[in-house]
């Protein structure tokens, strides 16, 4: 099987790296340390695992919005993206 | 119910995970490669950070797509979803004429999509259409093939057509599992029908409700079989919706990059949409315990 | 006999849907100049000539073949994976049990469009190509969530004492599942199976994006047949009618199940 034409980079293999050592961390932690889900300010019970999604998915628009209204580079929408991930993981 | 803890439940699921990674994980992979990559052919890549994002996002041409099917869905939604449960409460509730209503309106739902446009391609032209000819019988000039307002009706009025049957029978299940108890509480209170609908009927019925309306919610956001055999997504560019737009970028012009971005950014859409979805179906089920 | 309000919607209604199906099927009984010519409500000159030519032409019924070919393969893989999973969800709680459930729904919600670009290089990567396995396994991508979620629908309607039970009088796992536990969600399987048919079989875009030749699939045999011969409307029209018969007689079957199952099983 040959996989050349998914055109594997450096880049997109960190970028999946980090998703799966995200979700391994995210799994040792929860088995380390269970945490019961809570109830945030939008009145539903969320896991630091709903929690990360809820960040990255948000993220991912962030930077969407970023592109379409100022262009590149993305290093301040990325500094937005780390504010909204501490609040999610604050307050939802 | 109360269900065991066991993560021995993973072996189950294993088939299904596997099966669904590779027809799923692995394509979403690679539109995730291409999209930040450019390439010259022959399997040769280079990065090109996030170049093709700020070209979808800053395109015309995707944000009229965009506009065109976010109207396209609601005006779907706002259509099917009363008229479903309207269709829903005169069905009638039992014996043959019961199963003889449901097998009918069934029927258009088991239609190929293809076949769904064909039959209205073939039932609007003015000229060997029941429809067309009807129309233009009452002297109203009425072409979906050129004008863009014509088109739309159509393929709206071949949606409802399509998919509201679907609403219809989610509904009439909600309602067939409220107990005779019920009406007969209502009755002796001297409620009103509106009043046996808005507190009895509907109630019982926003869990299957909502189900429907998801899934006309996602159907309709990636239409692209119907519209494409009947308009081709014209007049012009009028009727070119998401998928329709996506396809002629990936499979007509073969432009990698562009359309491996647009991708990304139609399935977060989804994705965002079907969390919400999930979220509100899952506090729902808890507060009804 | 009384004619009520809701008798009245119902027959408004069943005759808007009824009406386009009725116009193809008079069309599918015209000969194509009767269809140009003249202009009638019925066919004038009754003739089975279109159907004639379907049954005859091979490259006509062999894509009636390849379709039924790889939506029962679709099916019965769809099934045999989702049992023991929808099982495994309506019994247990296990670590991210909740986020494999939302991310298998995401992938009933993703739209084909997405994913047809990538198939198309993935299946020719692996030489599946044109074959009705790649189709098959292709449609999973929808019916398989599609299976498990209302497969879990049917499952949470039966009382685990009944699990419980059978385990006490010495039943191994296999032999409950298959000698007790399938015969009781008989009628889940069943909808779920016509839910697998009907999603793969009108399905076109993933289908014509994964096949050229051997496989391709009615609908792709009719998308072509427009742009290339012209418009031939009375086979088009036939063609329309014979993909419609399967659908038919698969509703007819499960007619008494048919509210119940477009509800996934969970009124």
């Amino acid at each position: 099987m040959d996989l050349a034409w998914m055109g594997w980079t450096w880049q997109t293999g960190a970028f999946f790296g980090s998703i799966v050592l995200a979700l391994i961390g995210m799994t040792i932690f929860s088995i380390k340390y269970p945490q019961s889900p809570k109830m945030g300010i939008l009145r539903f019970e969320t896991t630091p695992g709903d929690r990360l999604f809820m960040s990255l998915l948000g993220s991912a628009f962030i930077c969407l919005g970023w592109l379409a209204m100022f262009g590149s580079p993305l290093w301040w929408a990325l500094l937005v993206c780390c504010i909204y991930a501490f609040c999610v993981f604050r307050w939802v | 119910m109360t269900k065991t803890w066991n993560n021995k439940a993973w072996f189950m699921v294993l088939p299904v995970v596997i099966l669904v990674a590779f027809s799923a994980l692995l394509p979403l992979m690679t539109v995730v490669n291409y999209s930040i990559q450019d390439t010259f052919g022959n399997n040769q890549f280079f990065f090109a950070g996030f170049e093709w994002f700020e070209e979808i996002m800053t395109s015309s041409r995707f944000h009229d797509a965009l506009g065109r099917q976010f109207l396209f869905s609601t005006i779907i939604l706002a259509i099917e979803v009363p008229l479903g449960i309207f269709i829903a409460m005169n069905l009638p509730s039992k014996g043959w004429k019961s199963s003889l209503c449901l097998v009918l309106i069934s029927l258009p739902l088991l239609i190929p999509l293809n076949v769904v446009g064909t039959i209205w391609q073939i039932f609007g032209r003015a000229d060997i259409g029941l429809l067309g000819a009807s129309i233009a019988a009452l002297g109203l000039d009425y072409n979906y093939t050129q004008n863009a307002v014509d088109a739309w009706i159509t393929i709206i009025v071949m949606d409802v057509w399509h998919w509201t049957s679907l609403v219809a029978l989610l509904c009439f299940a909600g309602l067939q599992s409220i107990p005779e108890a019920y009406y007969q509480a209502a009755r002796i209170d001297g409620a009103s029908k509106w009043a046996t609908f808005r507190y009895i009927q509907l109630p019982k019925m926003h869990g299957v409700l909502l189900i429907a309306v998801l899934l006309r919610f996602m159907d309709s956001f990636m239409i692209y079989t119907e519209p494409f055999v009947l308009t081709g997504g014209g007049p012009g560019n009028s009727t070119t919706f998401l998928s329709i737009d996506l396809v002629k970028m990936a499979i007509g012009q073969f432009d990698l990059g562009p359309a491996a971005a647009f991708s990304l950014i139609y399935f977060l859409i989804i994705l965002l949409m079907s969390f919400i979805f999930y979220t509100v179906m899952n506090s729902l089920d808890k507060k009804e315990g | 006999m009384k004619v009520t309000k809701s008798g009245m919607v119902m027959f408004l209604y069943i005759l808007f849907l009824m009406l386009p199906i009725y116009w193809l099927l008079n069309m599918s009984l015209k000969t194509n100049n009767e269809i140009l010519n003249s202009f009638s409500l019925w066919p004038q000159n009754l003739t089975f000539e279109n159907y004639m030519t379907i049954f005859t032409d091979k490259s006509w019924y062999s894509g009636y073949i390849n379709s039924i070919t790889y939506v029962l393969m679709n099916t019965v893989i769809s099934i045999c994976v989702a049992l023991p999973a929808a099982y495994a969800f309506s019994r247990y709680r296990f670590m991210g049990d909740k986020h494999l459930f939302f991310w298998l729904l995401t992938n009933r919600m993703a739209p084909p469009a997405v994913f047809a670009l990538p198939f198309f290089q993935l299946y020719s990567s692996v030489g599946l190509f044109d074959t009705h396995i790649a189709v098959a396994l292709a449609h999973c991508l929808f019916n398989v969530p599609l299976a498990v979620w209302i497969l879990e629908g049917f499952m949470s309607g039966v009382p685990k004492e009944i699990d419980e039970t059978a385990y006490l009088d010495g039943y191994s796992f296999t032999r409950f599942f298959t000698r007790i536990f399938m015969p009781l969600i008989a009628s889940g399987i069943g909808v779920v199976a016509f839910f697998c048919f009907m999603f793969s079989w009108v399905e076109l875009l993933l289908a014509r994006t994964l096949t050229s030749v051997v496989a391709k699939p009615i609908a792709a045999t009719m998308t072509r047949t427009v742009s290339a011969a012209g418009m031939d409307w009375g086979v088009l029209a036939a063609a329309g009618i014979l993909t419609i018969v399967p659908g038919a007689l698969v509703i007819y079957f499960v007619r008494n199940y048919i509210a119940k199952g477009f509800a996934l099983g969970r009124v």
